[in-house]
């Protein structure tokens, strides 16, 4: 068997500095529902790519990350994070096969359940959403999927991020 | 799972998040940069009528204010030599600090501001923020060099107000909408209208007095429900405002039990 030699794998760390940055950028607030996950949707490329490099526990520390700029919860995000990259850990060999608009729909499911235990904890703090409200940034997510896709898988070929 | 539980229930994990929170601040210093440079250009790049023109906007705005001001001190010294007569407790001295807001909670439900102004400049968990126009909301946690503000609007928070025209007393709640507060648990029989000014009362212990809060927009009485429902616009501009002002007490009065923050919703 091939063994994996690291490489470059500050830029792993990069991209998930440069994600959690775009989701504190100040939004108007008529359209923060419609703001993607960023660092969902780049962590889930990455434990789609390189399943060998990233697994639970960095999804743990990218979700603690996450709540710590965000001022949330403690292990708000960190627990979607972990589940979401459990369940993509399980079934990448399929997703990679996926035409971009298969993955685009997965990743809506996949942001949907994230969603759904960030809010879970939201209620228990007080905070409650309308499920259509609490799913816009799956949605907005799955839509701008194909366009992160692209940009991660170029940048992962030229720096040869293993 | 664990984590989660421990900070929504104990307060063990405060000073680990107040430590953790400095860490945060140059992310919000970053991601401020882009409107930081349109507000330089806004003040740099004008024309010289523009500047004459708001020159001359200025010194009215601020004649009419100085007008105002001589009525004012009149009515001060006044105030003051009737609360002498009464016998009660002189009005506390407030302080302010001019802060600048750096970042807004990225979370749509969580209404919260990160402010340039921490521990350094002597700032304190459940400090009263304010803007030009109204209270604003109170610092919930201070790291050395940021803090964060919960606002009123956020469904977590409660104030104590009273009406300005009559002194009836209430208390509004945030609804989770920027530009909504509500009056909770008013009799239908309470004198409120609509337009009535809502001013804090400071009966929380946590803001001061007489800081507008609100202005009613308009009260429905529904026969069918044991109180009023009444929907209260916030003065302050929650969503624009950047310049704020923390108000310090010079008497620090021990923080009573009886907070201004409801943490249980029904």
């Amino acid at each position: 068997m091939q063994t994996v030699v690291a490489n470059n794998r500050w830029f792993i760390v990069l991209t998930v500095v440069v994600a959690l940055m775009l989701s504190v950028m100040p939004l108007p607030q008529e359209i923060s529902w419609l703001r993607p996950q960023f660092v969902a949707m780049v962590f889930i490329y990455w434990s789609l790519a390189l399943p060998q490099t990233v697994g639970i526990l960095s999804a743990w520390m990218t979700g603690l990350s996450l709540d710590v700029v965000s001022f949330s919860v403690f292990g708000q995000h960190t627990l979607a994070m972990v589940i979401v990259a459990y369940i993509c850990l399980l079934s990448y060999q399929r997703i990679r096969t996926y035409q971009p608009w298969q993955q685009a729909i997965w990743i809506f499911v996949m942001l949907g359940i994230y969603q759904l235990f960030v809010n879970w904890v939201h209620s228990l703090t007080g905070h409650s959403a309308r499920p259509s409200e609490f799913l816009l940034p799956a949605v907005a997510s799955a839509l701008l999927w194909p366009i992160v896709h692209v940009l991660l898988e170029r940048f992962r070929v030229i720096y040869r991020v293993s | 799972m664990t984590i989660i539980l421990v900070d929504v229930f104990t307060p063990y994990l405060k000073p680990v998040k107040a430590k953790l929170s400095a860490v945060a601040a140059p992310f919000y210093w970053v991601t401020s940069i882009p409107s930081r440079i349109s507000e330089w250009g806004q003040v740099n790049i004008v024309t010289r009528d523009q500047l004459v023109e708001e020159n001359r906007a200025l010194k009215e705005q601020l004649l009419i204010h100085q007008r105002k001001l001589q009525g004012m001190a009149a009515v001060v010294t006044e105030n003051v030599r009737l609360r002498e007569l009464m016998n009660s407790a002189e009005m506390v001295a407030e302080q302010v600090l001019v802060a600048e807001m750096i970042g807004v909670s990225s979370d749509p439900l969580v209404h919260k501001v990160v402010i340039n102004k921490g521990s350094r400049d002597n700032v304190y968990v459940g400090q009263p923020l304010l803007d030009a126009h109204g209270l604003m909301g109170q610092v919930v946690e201070v790291g050395p060099i940021s803090s964060q503000v919960l606002l009123i609007t956020d469904s977590t928070h409660a104030l104590p107000v009273e009406v300005n025209r009559n002194g009836v007393r209430a208390i509004v709640e945030g609804t989770g909408d920027l530009y909504r507060l509500e009056l909770r648990h008013v009799s239908n029989t309470v004198d409120i209208k609509e337009g009535d000014l809502l001013v804090s009362s400071g009966l929380g212990q946590r803001f001061p007095r007489g800081y507008p809060v609100g202005r009613v927009l308009e009260v429905i009485h529904d026969p069918g429900r044991p109180f009023a429902s009444i929907r209260v616009e916030p003065m302050a501009q929650l969503n624009r405002s950047r310049h704020v002002l923390l108000v310090f007490r010079d008497t620090t009065t021990p923080q009573s039990t009886t907070t201004a923050e409801l943490t249980d919703e029904p």
